[in-house]
């Protein structure tokens, strides 16, 4: 094994407010073993120098969990959509081992600062499919509708999104010419057209998917499959509700 | 009284969200402000499951039993009327949660399935995979989506609380919150405002919290009257993963579906773990704790674990680590029930635990303490409610596994209807009801800090006070350290006003938001450790091994920390707790019978 170095080398792209110029700032930072990128971020915050010995600010950029499950810190590292807190240096430095290593922000979104992006887009998406079942009250009204084993082993992984947009990010047919929703909100369609009660809303789902920017603008590119941190299974959700959405179409043409 | 009163809850997690449900479906609006986007909050990160006394294993499970495991639990700290009505609406809440589609785990039959959780000999914990909190945040985050789009929600997501409006009578009448991108500071009207911020890890430095849980909001509430309660009561869970930038929990339900916990009983055994045979293996859990076995509870876990590392010296290769053990279970099972939690180990260390055992070791992970509630949610200030960890109550000297998720429901759902009820028969209030006062106070202090021409790097500050607090404030506690830790903050509070923030930029300045968190962080950090010093004996997660037992004439209270401004420190004194259901008796998880 290559000894380890005693300085990682990391450029990240800055910008500090939404409409300024992007520029690049480098830093040396002393190694230890085991860091992640959001440890990296946090000895610049310790000691704000660039590598010439400048003086500058903290970087800002999101974060929260640090453990992959609350889908905040997604950016590019080394080119590559991915969450800051699970990505390890040491595994950086393996694959790439004299490169220094580059963060950036999201390209598809706009910058808010620095590495920090505005994913809110997604959520208002989800609004737009009904992503929620809509109960009754919240009063006791007694346990829900049975499912075996199976339903709930089928919604489970559709359940695990952590809204980190990456799917967006590396899917081509997500851009302003197309308004394309992108694979997330369509997985959580799904997810509630399978709940015994959410399925009461999925017609409006369906539709919802049909219009500008819906289910057909996925060019089937599957980028989002392999770049899902959570491994949901994206491809098999977009084609089975691309099938019903069809249906739900010709269905509307005769009845309606 | 107002026509249609205005409601602002601060924090999206469970708690949060619980409260802005029950207000929307009474027909409420609410302002609803979190520094994250509220499906981002720290609720997400927890793991195990809820617990319910639902008895679907035909094992004779009561509410009582719940009940009593729970006030037993906390060594009897617990005001008991509210953990009997929490324990008494457990399992409408699961059903409730079934009804929103929460993906729990089932059995063949399509019913939900239960698992054996710490400090109880029942199968009371329903779960989703070991991701139950992120399924429970999610479910109520779709339910409040839903009646944003209805026009009963408006969310205030990158805005932090900096503090509550209070008028010439120390009503509350809004809050003051900083625009973490605009980094303007407004304050907002409100009839009430219920406060559901959740933990305070980050006054450890490295703990199993989320970045966001400071405890700034609540020190801010009771550096301005709120009343802070049993702050010395800190949860340390006893089996996270060691990590470079904090310690990453891994979950109870890995012991509640069978992991062993252990370490070669050689302490120079350098043999590989697997290849240990049973009789070299110190199952020290299971042989000091034959009837809960390694489902003790987390004070007892944790400070076994203490013991078998810093005085056996028997911590794998010297280390301070133990083993958790799962692979005796075949990987279907575990893949099916731990999922979640067994991918976190395997990112972040590398090693796949269905082959190795994990590597854990204690650390800070739950504040039983917050701010202080009666048993309507209402803090002592009128019209500020808490609810979740941010509150006092239910977990007394030390909380249950899976009864934090339960807790923060039940306690949003009280918190909600409450304060909607209070604020509908509140009187007008005098003047502008301190709101000009409380943005001029607010933007002061924002003016001296990003002019400070100071020295002290606040990154910088709160290292050192998360050292000393892990120190001398987590599992083992003495009274020379605790007032060491004590003047160290002291020196922190001196420093800070020596802080110079490296960013004076006026756009998403993160040191900036940082650096308020921090000078609140040091306020509440003194709560803890003189909290601590003052409480001479042995308590739940409070232990000082110069008091080694419980000592219920004199301790048997709750601890009320109040900020004298006068001196800039907190005054200390006793309450009463509520013990009129089940009389206190000693806590023995060793007993066998």
């Amino acid at each position: 094994m290559a000894t380890a170095p005693s300085t990682i080398h990391v450029e990240v792209l800055r910008q500090s407010t939404p409409d300024a110029a992007a520029r690049t700032e480098r830093f040396a930072i002393p190694y230890r073993p085991n860091m992640n990128i959001t440890s990296l971020l946090g000895e610049i915050a310790l000691n704000p120098v660039d590598v010439s010995g400048k003086a500058t600010t903290p970087i800002t950029y999101d974060s929260n969990c640090l453990e992959e499950i609350c889908g905040s810190c997604a950016m590019l590292i080394n080119g590559r959509a991915r969450m800051a807190c699970s990505t390890l240096v040491d595994a950086l430095l393996k694959e790439n081992p004299d490169q220094p290593i580059r963060l950036a922000p999201l390209s598809k979104f706009p910058v808010v600062r620095d590495l920090a992006v505005d994913r809110s887009v997604l959520f208002e998406n989800l609004k737009a499919v009904k992503a929620w079942v809509p109960i009754d009250g919240t009063y006791d009204l007694g346990p829900g509708p049975r499912q075996f084993p199976q339903t709930q082993e089928a919604r489970y992984p559709l359940s695990n999104c952590i809204s980190c947009t990456i799917c967006m990010e590396v899917c081509p047919q997500f851009n302003t010419a197309t308004n394309f929703v992108g694979a997330a909100t369509i997985a959580q369609a799904r997810l509630f057209n399978m709940d015994p009660a959410g399925s009461v809303l999925k017609e409006d789902r369906l539709r919802a998917l049909a219009g500008d920017g819906g289910i057909q603008e996925c060019g089937f590119a599957q980028n989002c499959v392999e770049a899902c941190p959570k491994q949901l299974p994206l491809a098999e959700a977009i084609s089975a509700t691309g099938r019903e959405v069809l249906l739900q179409q010709l269905k509307d043409l005769f009845v309606r | 009284m107002s026509a249609s009163p205005r409601i602002i809850v601060i924090g999206g997690g469970l708690a949060g969200l619980s409260a802005v449900i029950k207000i929307a479906e009474a027909g409420g609006t609410v302002d609803l402000f979190s520094i994250v986007p509220v499906k981002r909050s720290h609720s997400v990160c927890a793991q195990g499951g809820i617990n319910a006394a639902k008895d679907l294993k035909g094992e004779g499970d009561t509410v009582y039993k719940h009940f009593d495991d729970t006030v037993y639990g906390g060594d009897f700290l617990a005001d008991q009327a509210p953990v009997r009505d929490m324990t008494a609406r457990a399992p409408a809440i699961i059903d409730l949660l079934d009804r929103m589609g929460v993906p729990f785990n089932r059995t063949h039959e399509g019913l939900l399935d239960f698992r054996r959780f710490g400090g109880t000999l029942y199968q009371r914990t329903a779960f989703a995979g070991a991701t139950t909190g992120q399924q429970l945040l999610y479910a109520l985050d779709e339910q409040v989506r839903r009646h944003e789009s209805a026009g009963h929600v408006k969310k205030y997501e990158g805005w932090e609380f900096l503090s509550a409006v209070l008028d010439s009578n120390g009503v509350c009448r809004g809050i003051c919150a900083l625009d973490l991108r605009s980094m303007q500071t407004r304050t907002f009207p409100a009839d009430a405002v219920i406060v559901c911020t959740g933990g305070i890890g980050a006054i450890f430095g490295k703990s199993t919290n989320s970045v966001v849980c400071t405890g700034s909001a609540q020190s801010a509430l009771y550096q301005q009257g709120a009343v802070y309660a049993n702050g010395e009561f800190i949860q340390v869970h006893p089996t996270c993963i060691p990590g470079d930038d904090k310690l990453r929990l891994m979950s109870e339900s890995a012991r509640g579906e069978g992991g062993r916990v252990w370490v070669p009983r050689d302490k120079n055994d350098k043999r590989i773990a697997k290849s240990i045979p049973e009789a070299d293996r110190f199952y020290f859990l299971e042989e000091w704790y034959p009837k809960y076995g390694n489902l003790v509870p987390r004070d007892i876990a944790t400070r076994a674990i203490h013991r078998v590392v810093y005085e056996l010296g028997l911590g794998i290769d010297g280390q301070p680590m133990v083993y958790l053990d799962l692979t005796h279970i075949d990987r279907e099972t575990l893949n099916r029930k731990l999922e979640g939690i067994l991918e976190i180990y395997e990112k972040f260390v590398g090693d796949d635990p269905r082959d190795v055992p994990m590597k854990i070791f204690p650390g800070m992970h739950y504040t039983m303490g917050g701010l202080w509630v009666d048993f309507n949610q209402h803090t002592n200030i009128p019209g500020v409610f808490a609810a979740g960890e941010a509150d006092f109550s239910i977990h007394g000297a030390n909380r249950l596994g899976a009864n934090s998720l339960l807790s923060c429901i039940n306690g949003g759902f009280i918190a909600g209807p409450q304060a909607l009820a209070y604020a509908k028969s509140l009187p007008a209030a005098p003047g502008d009801g301190g709101h000009a006062a409380e943005i001029q106070r607010q933007n002061e202090k924002n003016a001296a800090l990003l002019a400070n021409p100071g020295t002290e790097n606040p990154f910088k500050l709160w290292r050192e006070l998360g050292d000393t607090m892990t120190k001398h404030a987590t599992i083992i506690r003495y009274n020379a350290g605790l007032a060491e830790a004590d003047a160290k903050i002291v020196e922190l509070l001196a420093r800070y006003r020596n802080v110079n923030l490296s960013d004076k930029s006026q756009w998403a300045n993160t040191s900036f938001a940082f650096a308020r968190q921090l000078e609140n962080m040091l306020h509440l950090a003194r709560v803890i450790v003189q909290g601590a010093r003052l409480r001479d004996e042995s308590r739940g997660a409070h232990y000082k091994p110069d008091f080694p037992d419980r000592n219920d004439p004199q301790f048997l209270k709750t601890t009320m920390a109040r900020y004298d401004a006068t001196v800039i420190a907190p005054a200390f004194s006793y309450a009463e707790v509520d013990t009129t259901l089940i009389p206190p008796r000693p806590r023995k998880y060793d007993a066998t019978a």
